[in-house]
């Protein structure tokens, strides 16, 4: 109602209760990975508001500035309208407006042509892409195994190391317990994932004046501005700091060996046989179980088995144990690790110059660790059944988390520093307990998970989908997509002998090795929404240069076609052939399925989808929707029905709701069966989105009080898990703090078994495949090290930014619309450098031009800038002048894709086990620009030309005028 | 010319920003423009939005700095909005009395149909918390969503400003801190919550929480400096030692 209080000396009239929309409609946000629910309110057809879905069990009702700027997303003036097909020269931006039919016409039949001759000429990579459990089955469906999305760069290291060490992960398949945790430790860079989760946790965490949180980074912004303690880490040696402190546990016999005894494979007997096949492995009996030294019967045991004392350390003559069947010298893993970390080379003092954080500081955090885990114990009186059937009274909690993320992940040395934290974890004994780290379901799942990945061209064939997934876990070099001659099978080389364990493929190679036909030419390119010409690719110039290389030869482009879809005008699109243009997050049909990336959190599972929230008023269509379009039109089998019509002619819709990848199980666990009664496993039901839509878009199950911990061994959650589908038995799921699947590679490597690695590659496999975590030097370290290129650069994540997506938003990019290069202050002073200086940026491979600022929380062999802020001239509709192309700069010019030959051969710069990006690794020096030089960054590049159809850049925003209520001062003022 | 209430308002609505907590995400920041580009004082304008120099209004802004040298140093977020004070020069410099704070509530707003642009007012405010609207020719400002907070088509829970609502990190709090038992006035006397530049003398109605201390030294956590050596000596690296702390009989 209008109050029409007078006021003293003021009339105004203020509506306290104006409308606040016409309607509601629920959805995921698409602003970033995090997929918040969303309430979009919505006023005559137009956006009013979008705010947090307060039920919501990602964000409970919060949302952050990137959500809180979908508006500007939605109607942005950088949305393609149309398809397009090329007519100018690759990178020109010539293109001409076409139909839809003729769009997938050209797509239809440069794919049919390929399926005919040979599936792996496709290649469809698909960038921050949400619906991988459609890509991928599409991508198998096709025959070929060229797909991936873009985990390769981002996250596999963190991924495939926790899934290949506790069975889950940090981030989405894993939190630590905000609530009782009284020590949290984070790693790195953690802004950019589960952004609104992180910042609730830390709200929770902070609220509790008895917690104590650590941030490990070396730059102090962001979450660890509001650390207790913030230590800035020289890049790259995080992994060398956190097996000091398991050394300082160690030494002072300050480990959960109830829980490693109980929950790990620590006690499994472990050959030792130097030289030969089998050292190294464990000891199994002839059902291939572990084996391991009961105490009490001082014999070999079932290591699985509940009722054993197993020995923990000593060294056993095997041929005087058991049935004598065996022989040979084992000893239990947690002898191994003894040794191992116990060493000298490990002592806090012998780290510390490396780390950069001194040894008194190790040796403290170490005993804060142990006393928060041993001393700060929590008690639930919550009773519970391990799987064993044993009845347990209460959960002891050891109440020390950690987080990482970007910060290890990005390094050649991420996978085994990775390793080294869940480690530290295990020995804490804080993995899934009260106020430790806990698994969100489906995870755990048996460390590795299935399935394992298909491609090797004898599991292809013309006109065949493929026996298997092009992505998955591999657990010994049989597995591997390799040719007989030891050759990659794909063309990222994911799966080969150069990257055993690249579980989200390589991305970051595709676009390389298809310009060099290396291991074999493509036809076509398959991107979606990455941006691979510019953020996305290290190397960025170069890359350019490969997109639009053309062969003397045959006058063709090296890569002969490239399809792209996208919504926007990113720097990707002048460099494609075909464009077709996708639809904005919410003008779409989705769903954030747990066959891809799930949102559950450590309470229960949960799935979600998006609705359509308004209409498209461009002649866009969902990527979703064309793929399976384009399948129907291809003819792949599980995209037709027996007559060869469309099986899913409601589009991705009728996919989610309709599609069993297994009997009963489908992209979404919600509202299964023939009535819609079910969770997890059911028979389709057609039904299914309403239910969704009227739960507001989103799923959630919450788990028993007695499952929501040790996960892994217990029971009651084990037969949920193994009813839900999520593994494929109720069986203890043992943490590997030993990993037999990397000592499998390092057998190969010295010359055991029947597939082993060409000559290269043995060494380097021999080297980084240990079965305990390592730390070695980023490789960058050895072609650039320290007194050439003597600072470490690397790049933070803001959090009003999603990767390039921000730039273009009205809002957003008022709060980050340039970049600048931060440095140390006492660094800065010493190369006489002040704020707003330029400055030349170089590493061997590139030099770009920057704008200086200097900070005193930077370590001081450290710079960085923001992430994915420089942009290209004339790209995403932004003014040819926009301080993103003419202030910011991207330091991807300065990282190499390849690393300089070593042996004779060129690695990625990659993490040598994942293949994933080593973009952290990057070393550089700094010169003041000259004057003259001053004013904008470098390198620049041609102004990318407007699009045909492209929307007009309006001079003044005044969005939200048409809400005025009635009444409102404006409208009186213009009625006077 | 003076517009302040006869009687000093006993409700005094406001905000209490924990800087404890706030990690600087600009999420109020951004959720406050895209309400009230609808709301009250509707649109936010921005001018060149996609241009060379993108400018538009902002009822509340985030600023980061760094307080101290070095490791020791903290890095500050500190979000800013109008703080309603008590005594705002805002209000007593405007010649129009356009710019007045309500007797009810204690809310700061401008009457834009009496605020003649001359921006005096934003010359007076020592926090710079005020925006002028270039194309609508007034000021404006913050409303601690005066068009939210006694909304009757929003559920009850809702009502409350843009910016708390959308907090990620629970870091902003909203209530009545004219009365000394409510949540927010008691939240600001249990963790020292403080004027900013209480030498201006406008009595800000917002307060901050200052950081705690924070726990960076031997013995904040209850821990040692270091921990103690076992009794027994650690393993040999050639050797194959024996643990007493390992050597226990542990079930599984």
């Amino acid at each position: 109602m209008p109050d029409d209080t007078p006021r003293f000396n003021s009339p105004e009239i203020i509506d306290t209760s104006p409308p606040v929309s016409d309607e509601v409609k629920t959805t995921t946000c698409y602003m970033c990975a995090c997929r918040c629910g969303i309430n979009v309110h919505l006023r005559d057809g137009a956006i009013r508001y979008i705010e947090g879905n307060p039920n919501h069990p990602v964000n409970k009702g919060v949302l952050c500035a990137k959500g809180s700027a979908g508006i500007m997303q939605h109607y942005s003036p950088a949305r393609l309208s149309k398809p397009l097909k090329r007519v100018g020269p690759r990178g020109s931006n010539e293109f001409a407006e076409i139909e839809w039919d003729e769009a997938l016409a050209t797509a239809s039949e440069w794919l049919g042509d390929i399926r005919k001759r040979d599936p792996r000429k496709l290649a469809f990579f698909t960038g921050r892409d949400q619906s991988q459990g459609l890509t991928g089955f599409w991508a198998t469906q096709f025959g070929t195994p060229n797909y991936a999305a873009h985990g390769g760069f981002c996250s596999v290291n963190m991924a495939a190391a926790g899934l290949y060490t506790i069975g889950g992960s940090f981030w989405e398949f894993g939190e630590p317990d905000w609530e009782r945790s009284r020590y949290f430790l984070m790693f790195g860079v953690a802004e950019d994932h589960d952004s609104n989760p992180i910042k609730a946790g830390l709200g929770k965490l902070k609220a509790n004046a008895d917690t104590k949180f650590v941030s490990v980074n070396p730059v102090r912004t962001g979450y660890s501005a509001i650390a207790d303690e913030w230590l800035g880490v020289r890049p790259g040696t995080d992994g060398l700091f956190v097996l000091a402190l398991v050394h300082e546990l160690l030494r002072a016999g300050k480990v959960d060996l109830e829980y490693l005894v109980r929950y790990t494979n620590a006690p499994w007997l472990v050959y030792q046989a130097p030289g030969e096949a089998h050292d190294g492995m464990f000891v199994r009996n002839s059902d291939n179980d572990p084996l391991a030294v009961d105490q009490s019967t001082a014999n070999l045991a079932n290591a699985l088995s509940a009722d054993i004392s197993p020995a923990m350390q000593g060294s056993f003559d095997l041929a005087q144990l058991g049935d004598g069947d065996l022989s040979g010298t084992a000893v239990p893993a947690f002898q191994l690790l003894l040794e191992r970390y116990s060493d000298p080379q490990y002592a806090p003092a012998a780290v510390a110059a490396q780390t950069g954080i001194d040894a008194t500081t190790i040796q403290r955090i170490a005993a804060e660790l142990a006393h928060a885990a041993f001393e700060q114990t929590i008690e639930i009186d919550q009773p519970w059944t391990d799987w064993a059937g044993r009845r347990h009274d209460k959960m002891i909690g050891r109440p020390v988390s950690m987080h990482a993320m970007r910060g290890i992940s990005a390094h050649s040395n991420g996978f085994q520093t990775c390793r080294a934290i869940h480690m530290l974890q295990m020995l804490l004994g804080s993995i899934d307990c009260p106020g430790g780290f806990r698994y969100k379901p489906p995870f755990p799942r048996p460390a590795p998970p299935g399935p394992k990945p298909a491609g090797r061209s004898d599991q292809l064939a013309p006109e065949t989908p493929m026996p298997g997934p092009p992505l998955g876990f591999i657990t010994g070099p049989e597995d591997l997509l390799v040719e007989a001659d030891g050759s990659p099978s794909r063309i990222d080389k994911a799966f080969s002998w150069e990257y055993p364990l690249s579980a989200h493929g390589m991305m970051h190679l595709v676009i390389r090795n298809a310009w060099a036909g290396d291991p074999y030419p493509i036809d076509v390119l398959f991107m979606f929404m990455a941006n691979m010409s510019w953020n996305s690719a290290m190397n960025t110039s170069e890359t350019i240069d490969m997109l639009t290389d053309i062969d003397p030869d045959t006058g063709e482009y090296r890569i002969p076609k490239i399809i792209y879809s996208d919504a926007f005008s990113s720097e990707m699109v002048p460099y494609a052939d075909l464009i077709l243009p996708d639809t904005t997050y919410l003008e779409r049909w989705d769903c954030i399925s747990m066959l891809d990336r799930p949102i559950s959190n450590a309470d229960g599972p949960a799935d979600s989808i998006r609705q359509p929230v308004v209409a498209p008023d461009r002649d866009v269509r969902p990527f979703q929707d064309v793929l399976i379009d384009l399948g129907a039109r291809l003819g792949l089998p599980a995209f037709v029905d027996e007559a060869g019509a469309p099986r899913y002619a409601g589009g991705y819709a009728d996919y989610i709701a309709n599609h069993e990848r297994t009997p009963g199980v489908g992209p979404l666990a919600g509202w299964r069966g023939e009535h819609g009664t079910v969770h997890g496993k059911g028979a389709a039901n057609p039904d299914q989105l309403d239910r969704y839509v009227e739960n507001g878009c989103f799923w959630h199950e919450e788990l028993a009080p007695e499952q929501r911990f040790f996960k892994f061994a217990n029971q009651s959650y084990l037969e949920y898990s193994a009813k839900m589908g999520w593994i494929p038995e109720p069986k203890q799921i043992v943490l590997q703090l030993y990993s037999e699947p990397l000592q499998k590679f390092r057998l190969a490597a010295q010359g055991h078994g029947e597939h082993q690695p060409p000559d290269t590659h043995r060494e380097r496999i021999d080297t980084h495949f240990d079965p305990l975590p390592i730390w070695y030097p980023p490789f960058e370290e050895e072609f650039s090290g320290d007194d050439a290129y003597p600072l470490h650069a690397l790049t933070q994540r803001p959090m009003a930014m999603y990767h390039s997506w921000g730039s273009q938003n009205a809002w957003l990019r008022q709060i980050h619309g340039y970049n600048r290069l931060y440095i140390n202050a006492e660094a800065a002073r010493d190369a006489e450098l002040v704020d707003d200086d330029w400055a030349w940026v170089e590493s061997p491979y590139g030099r770009i031009k920057a704008q200086i600022k200097s900070m005193e929380g930077c370590n001081k062999a450290t710079v960085w800038t923001w992430n994915a802020i420089g942009k290209r001239r004339g790209s995403w509709n932004l003014d040819d002048n926009a301080p993103e192309s003419r202030r910011g700069f991207l330091l991807n010019h300065l990282i190499t894709d390849l690393l300089p030959p070593k042996n004779g051969h060129r690695y990625a710069n990659a993490d040598p086990i994942t293949g994933q990006a080593a973009w952290f690794d990057l070393r550089v020096r700094l010169t003041k620009a000259e004057p003259g030089e001053e004013g904008e960054s470098a390198p620049q590049f041609p102004v990318m030309e407007d699009l045909p159809g492209v929307e007009a850049r309006p001079a003044i925003l005044r969005y939200g005028a048409r809400f005025l209520s009635p009444g409102n001062w404006r409208r009186r003022r213009s009625e006077r | 010319m003076t517009s302040l209430p006869q009687s000093p308002p006993a409700t005094k609505l406001g905000l209490v920003i924990d800087l404890d907590t706030c990690v600087g995400c600009h999420a109020c920041a951004v959720n406050c423009k895209e309400w009230n580009t609808g709301g009250h004082s509707a649109p936010l304008t921005d001018l060149e939005p996609y241009g060379e120099s993108p400018l538009g209004v902002w009822f509340n802004r985030i600023h980061s700095f760094e307080a101290g040298d070095g490791a020791e140093g903290r890095t500050v977020n500190f979000p800013k909005s109008c703080l309603h004070c008590d005594e705002p020069a805002c209000v007593t410099v405007c010649p129009t009395g356009a710019s007045y704070k309500r007797e009810e509530d204690g809310i700061v707003l401008v009457n834009p149909d009496t605020c003649i642009g001359c921006k005096l007012c934003s010359w007076a405010c020592p926090y710079g918390a005020r925006e002028y609207d270039y194309t609508d020719g007034v000021m404006k400002k913050c409303t601690l969503c005066v068009d939210r907070i006694y909304n009757e088509n929003l559920e009850e829970v809702d009502r409350v400003p843009a910016c708390v609502s959308t907090c990620p990190a629970s870091a902003r709090h909203f209530g009545d801190l004219g009365d000394p038992n409510s949540e927010v006035s008691q939240l600001v006397a249990e963790r020292g919550g403080y004027d900013l530049m209480p030498e201006m003398e406008m009595q800000p109605v917002n307060k901050y929480l200052p950081p705690r201390p924070a726990k960076t030294s031997t013995g904040d956590t209850g821990a040692p400096a270091a921990l103690p050596d076992h009794d027994i000596a650690p393993v040999e690296a050639t050797g194959r030692g024996f643990l007493a702390w390992v050597d226990r009989t542990l079930s599984r």
